[in-house]
């Protein structure tokens, strides 16, 4: 691969794209398999009034959730903040405005941002009262609801290995979400422990295919101390 | 106590989720040979044995952080198929916590009011979806009001889908009728059941002391 076409950068490099109100999805559940270099860097570059899109809230000095302690994020659209008693904190305060989906419901609209898919159907079942005000779909005798897909100005993953194209295999839980917010970001940052040669990986092995990835950062780690 | 009575609903072969809380608690009173597959949804079908200390992998937890093994023929996935596979119906049983059930089995687990918000996570697609869902919780709230309720007034998570109430106190099915009483668990009593019970018990007539 030519130099100039490479996807390797530093974070500072890539974090170009994030700036005052960026929308940012994340990967992570509970902070595992969230990208710590490239929150660092969020951090360090000291942007305010970010829309974030993930999992869960994380944990105040974990994950995204250190976006939320130190007061950059405005806007937050997750399923759970229970690890996080500062986003809620801040929710009650009304500094955080939160808007909550059920796990799989948000999972499945950052899928369908990812595909190409403008929304997706929900169990009329599913937790009373989000379907109020929303288009209705009778299929079958039973009544679903009409969620529109989730895209992002940018998603930033974390994968075990990348080559050089972007190709990723994943580790273990820390997979979870990062797949799809790669796919449904317009700009998509892989923060990975190991970078190897394009042809490296297996073809049947790889996740989430290369186009999907446009800079690879090379993670510094972290430390997860375990209660 | 809840947890080892909440083991003997499991069967060999199933597949489980155990959610946040108690639930969590119940792997440790299913035998390995069972062949039990532990699914949660951060994506991992196959949750083993909580590891000795010095043995945890930092990626490997369940959905509620707590570190975790895998057993042979475990997978892992993304989130969509995490939860797929329960919308699609292939858990056979989903035990989760709870704030507050409705005598038609209705659940509330995730609004404490003026107090906490966490967010209602999973737990309404597991409720919703699962073969045969059972609520692990404690018979009163901290300050002893009871969590067995005619009418839930917190926030409802699912409508009518909780099929068996397992506390401290007792054993429940969520029947047509209402809330059939199965069992009383030792040391407590009938009248203490039914005391710190705010929705109406019929009493079984197989009703059971268990130890």
């Amino acid at each position: 691969m030519n130099s100039h076409l490479s996807k390797i950068v530093t974070v500072e490099q890539a974090l170009e794209a994030v700036s005052d109100g960026t929308h940012l999805m994340y990967g992570g559940f509970g902070g595992i398999g969230t990208p710590p270099s490239l929150i660092e860097g969020i951090l360090q570059k000291r942007v305010q009034e970010l829309t974030l899109t993930g999992n869960d809230a994380g944990y105040p000095d974990l994950g995204a959730g250190r976006l939320i302690s130190h007061g950059r994020v405005k806007r937050l659209q997750t399923s759970h903040i229970g690890s996080n008693p500062e986003a809620g904190r801040q929710m009650m305060e009304g500094r955080l405005d939160v808007r909550f989906y059920s796990q799989g419901v948000l999972a499945e609209k950052i899928r369908a941002g990812g595909v190409g898919i403008a929304g997706i159907l929900v169990d009329g079942d599913l937790g009373e009262g989000h379907g109020v005000g929303k288009q209705q779909v009778n299929i079958a005798g039973r009544t679903y609801w009409i969620e529109p897909a989730i895209t992002a100005d940018v998603g930033i993953i974390y994968a075990r290995v990348a080559d050089t194209f972007g190709n990723l295999i994943y580790d273990k839980g820390a997979r979870n979400l990062n797949p799809l917010v790669a796919m449904a970001a317009d700009i998509t940052i892989a923060e990975v422990e190991e970078i190897v040669p394009a042809g490296d990986i297996d073809p049947e092995r790889i996740v989430t295919p290369g186009i999907y990835v446009d800079y690879i950062v090379k993670s510094d780690g972290v430390k997860r101390e375990w209660d | 106590m809840i947890a080892r009575r909440a083991a003997r609903e499991i069967r060999p072969g199933m597949a489980v989720n155990l959610g946040i809380g108690i639930p969590e608690l119940v792997t440790d009173f299913v035998p390995n040979d069972w062949n039990v597959m532990f699914h949660s949804v951060n994506g991992i079908l196959g949750i083993g044995p909580t590891p000795s200390k010095g043995h945890e992998h930092p990626y490997l937890s369940s959905a509620g952080g707590s570190p975790a093994t895998l057993v042979p023929g475990a997978s892992f996935f993304d989130s969509t198929i995490a939860y797929g596979m329960i919308r699609r119906g292939k858990l056979d049983v989903a035990m989760i916590g709870g704030l507050q059930v409705s005598r038609k089995g209705h659940l509330a687990n995730w609004v404490v009011p003026g107090k906490r918000v966490y967010g209602i996570g999973g737990g309404a697609e597991l409720a919703l979806y699962a073969k045969r869902v059972i609520v692990l919780m404690s018979h009163v709230t901290e300050a002893g009001e009871p969590k067995i309720v005619k009418e839930c007034t917190l926030p409802l998570t699912a409508k009518n889908c909780i099929d068996l109430i397992i506390t401290e106190m007792a054993v429940m099915e969520v029947t047509e009728e209402g809330l059939l009483l199965t069992e009383v668990m030792y040391p407590y009593t009938l009248e203490e059941v039914i005391g710190n019970t705010g929705a109406p018990l019929y009493i079984s007539e197989q009703l059971q002391t268990v130890d």
